[in-house]
């Protein structure tokens, strides 16, 4: 009996000793599991994030977020921007200690570029020469070489004013021809995945975490403050929240709705809410005649209080938006109501749905489709309240599971209304504004608009004063068609445990746990 | 006869041969005990036969079922509008046509379905639609233990705490109306809404257990999930075998055991509650099967990488080869514990045997 007392004493010890014990790995939410660590094949933004920390592509972002030369050392633009060289650092290392070279990114850009790859993301290096063809299969010689171990060249068919930002992402990151021909898809196990990052794959458990240890042959090794990184799975935001407020992660991927007052007050020190690149939209399709009157379109858009629908609805520090790209410089275009008090907005909308002929008696039925979830199903139904309430008109709100709805969207058949969004994937207004060019597969809208185009196509060539004028030119066009409704831009959120140093709002969310450190009075 | 004369004079055929067997044992009418030596009559030769055609028929209708399975839940996943390569960003044509010869999707359905069946008997189960760097063998590997550990677990806890208490509420004047109120109790407390109170419990308030995180050389990220996953299991087990005591204290050898002045805890515990327990094993599938199914809001909450998690997702995701997976690995844990449950109410009960 005393022995089994015992026993169970010293169960109940290492039951109740704390996981804490490796006190100097960052531990850090990251969204759903990763879909995959092949830098070419992989498209969430969770497996973004930990790719970021296992590589570097010949861009990236430094700690405040600026487009700097990574595993480039610099990199020289002539022929009007048809052709880059790119000198590589002599001494970029792998984590098994081999050289990066010309080599290894003239491979990674075949492989992104072959169909067989199937990297789903592969026409972001569409600019290059010779891209499109081998994308459709075809034997086309490519722009990038190898002028030698340390130089690189890349030529493109037409000059893109946004091609480093592209050359950031992970599709443009180097990986090693030898760990694919050898491991094939499974060339991404710890052991086996060797990248140029900060850090190198210590251990995977799906949908559980992954730890990541400093790697010793990084260039900029001496910096890292932190030897290992655990990225948890956290799919469930209030689940991730408790497990910070326990003390078991460092940084929270996101907050969960509707708790920000809350926050506030409880973890004031540790809150990081800033906005983001991205926006929240209702898309018209401008294919079905039902939606033909531009005043129809108008009076929907000045229908609906913004400023209510952040504060009270989706509640996590979005900004209210009467723009598609979200406010950057002074001078970006705006809706011309977005100085209007919310009455002025109302009696304009009344005035325009009247003036188009609409019958206040016979109201209109609109349909409003969305992606299944709470927080799009309370906007809807917020949004419905405020077209009732102003114009009188019913609202239909549909639902549909996410890969039927972007099907649905995206054929543009059925659709009325429709949510739309967009998280930019790099920093760029073209990433915004291309998505409404004629045969651009995101163009749910069905926006058709010549103009429009040439001043996307003039942005994408140009540079300076010329080129924002283009961007501005293009985006007041899609604002003045009407043909969506900005209603928000999105927030970054995030608790900080206050141990955790470095950490900087970032507009695209990209946190690299390079320039993370813990604080000196945690250590 | 060594029963009282009003419990034989009652009872149905089975029951008399409980009195029998306790005759040829002796003075103590232990059923297990009885049955046990029925077992091991000198007709043992028609049994095995009767075990091994029973296991063999088994055996075919599972392999049916799991055929069947697979063809139903790949014709559902061609029908159901959304494919799994239908992002918001929509890859070009030809790496989508990549996409699905890699996937075998250009194939014809029965070919797909003969192509399937002929890789899974050589243990292939396909790469994750989702996952693309892992193939679902490997997921389902690391996922079913785990799975499966912490639901045996749960399925333990809930027996240890069942049997007990309704050993206690048997001998009570209102024990079956005070089983029903707690198994009632205990069910009317969803998991979704347990698992966060146990966190807020015993992570945050308390700051005992990890709010989640799963690793198997932590075994103190077993036990909120063990917990979360038990109340339910345990509101079913402690109302069934509740029900059964009843049915059992009423019968000639519990009778027969306190006619003779054994005490009250010795009828229930020696007397009543194996053939109570016989009678609830029954329960144990729909037990162990909730535990599977329901396995994903726990696993969520709690961050742990397990099976249920992939019904749901997989489904989601268009993952036709994981959720196939997942899918055919359920059934067969289900096949595999109801015929464990059948075995076993075969060797202990007699009547199942004739």
């Amino acid at each position: 009996m005393r022995r089994w007392t015992i026993a169970l004493g010293l169960a109940l010890a290492a039951l109740l000793s704390s996981a804490a014990a490796g006190a100097l790995t960052l531990q850090r939410g990251n969204g759903p599991e990763p879909d995959s660590l092949d830098p070419q094949r992989a498209q969430g933004l969770s497996a973004q994030q930990v790719l970021r920390d296992l590589f570097e592509g010949l861009m990236r972002d430094d700690a405040d977020g600026q487009l700097v030369p990574g595993a480039a050392q610099r990199v020289a633009v002539d022929a009007g921007g048809l052709r880059y060289v790119f000198t590589l650092r002599a001494d970029g290392r792998y984590a098994d200690g081999s050289k990066v070279t010309a080599a290894d990114f003239v491979y990674s850009f075949e492989r992104a570029l072959d169909p067989a790859t199937a990297a789903p993301s592969a026409a972001m290096l569409a600019p290059i020469a010779g891209a499109a063809q081998r994308l459709r299969g075809e034997s086309a010689p490519l722009g990038v070489r190898a002028i030698d171990e340390h130089t690189l060249e890349i030529r493109l068919d037409a000059p893109r004013s946004d091609f480093l930002r592209r050359l950031a992402l992970p599709i443009a990151m180097p990986v090693q021809r030898g760990a694919i021909e050898a491991h094939g898809s499974g060339f991404t196990r710890p052991g086996r995945l060797i990248g140029n990052g900060a850090y190198v794959l210590k251990q995977w458990t799906p949908q559980a975490w992954l730890e990541l240890e400093r790697n010793p042959h990084y260039r900029n090794a001496a910096t890292v403050a932190i030897d290992s990184v655990r990225f948890h799975v956290t799919e469930d935001a209030s689940s991730e929240l408790k497990r910070f407020e326990a003390g078991e992660l460092h940084l929270t991927e996101t907050l969960p709705p509707g708790q920000l007052a809350r926050l506030r007050a409880a973890h004031a020190a540790e809150l990081v809410v800033a906005p983001a690149y991205a926006t929240f939209y209702l898309g018209y399709n401008l294919r079905n005649p039902k939606l033909d009157s531009a005043a129809l379109r108008e009076a929907l858009s000045l229908a609906i209080d913004r400023e209510i629908l952040v504060k009270h609805i989706t509640g996590n520090g979005e900004l209210p938006a009467y723009a598609l790209i979200p406010e950057v410089a002074a001078g970006a275009p705006q809706m011309a109501a977005a100085g209007w008090t919310p009455r002025q907005r109302q009696q304009r909308a009344r005035q325009l749905y009247l003036g188009a002929g609409f019958d206040p008696d016979e109201p209109l039925l609109i349909e409003l489709r969305y992606n299944t979830s709470l927080a799009n199903r309370r906007l809807g139904l917020a949004v419905a309240a405020m077209w009732q309430e102003v114009l009188g008109i019913d609202t239909r709100l549909r639902n549909e599971e996410w890969k039927v709805f972007v099907q649905t969207r995206r054929a543009g058949v059925i659709t009325e209304v429709f949510r739309g969004g967009w998280f930019a994937d790099y920093a760029d207004p073209l990433n915004f504004l291309e998505p409404f060019t004629v045969g651009n597969t995101l163009n749910a809208v069905g926006y058709a608009d010549p103009r429009f185009d040439a001043l996307v196509a003039r942005a994408a060539a140009s540079a300076g004063a010329d080129r924002e004028q283009a961007l501005h030119g293009a985006e007041q066009r899609l604002l003045d068609a009407d043909a969506l409704i900005p209603l928000f831009h999105y927030s970054s959120k995030h608790l900080v445990s206050r141990k955790l140093c470095g950490f900087h709002a970032h507009p695209l969310d990209h946190h690299p746990s390079e320039f993370l450190r813990f604080c000196e009075a945690s250590r | 006869m060594t029963a009282s004369p009003r419990g034989s004079g009652l009872v149905a055929a089975p029951r008399v041969r409980f009195a029998r067997t306790d005759r040829a044992r002796g003075p103590l009418p232990c059923p297990f005990a009885g049955i046990r030596r029925r077992g091991a009559a000198p007709n043992g030769g028609d049994d095995a036969m009767n075990l091994l055609r029973h296991l063999a028929l088994r055996l075919i209708t599972t392999l049916a079922t799991l055929f069947g399975l697979l063809v139903i839940c790949l014709a559902l996943l061609h029908a159901v509008p959304g494919g799994p390569f239908d992002q918001e960003k929509l890859a070009p044509p030809e790496v989508q046509a990549a996409l699905a010869a890699r996937y075998r999707l250009d194939q014809p359905f029965w070919v797909q379905v003969g192509d399937y069946v002929a890789a899974a008997t050589r243990g292939d189960l396909g790469p994750s639609f989702q996952y693309s760097d892992y193939s679902v063998q490997e997921l389902i590997a690391a996922a079913a233990p785990i799975t499966l550990t912490l639901g045996a677990l749960a399925v333990l806890l809930s027996l240890s705490l069942a049997v007990p208490l309704a050993c206690w509420l048997a001998t009570r004047r209102r024990g079956l109306q005070l089983a029903s109120l707690a198994s009632l109790l205990a069910l009317a407390l969803p998991k979704f809404v347990l698992a966060p109170l146990l966190v807020l419990l015993f992570a945050l308030t308390l700051g005992w257990l990890p709010a989640a995180g799963f690793a198997w050389d932590a075994p103190q990220t077993f036990v909120l999930p063990v917990l979360s996953l038990a109340l339910p299991q345990f509101a079913v087990l402690l109302r069934a075998l509740s029900e059964n005591l009843r049915a059992a204290l009423d019968s000639p050898p519990a009778i027969a055991a306190a006619a003779r002045g054994y005490s009250q805890a010795r009828v229930v515990w020696r007397h009543a509650l194996p053939l109570a327990l016989t009678q609830t094993l029954g329960f144990l599938g729909p037990v162990l099967i909730a535990l599977l199914s329901g396995s994903a809001i726990v696993e969520m909450v709690f961050g742990i990488p397990g099976l249920g998690r992939y019904l749901v997702s997989a489904a989601l995701n268009r993952d036709y080869t994981l959720l196939i997976g997942a899918v055919l690995t359920v059934a067969l844990i289900v096949a595999c514990v109801n015929l464990v449950i059948d075995l076993l109410q075969y060797l202990i009960d007699p009547r199942v045997r004739n």
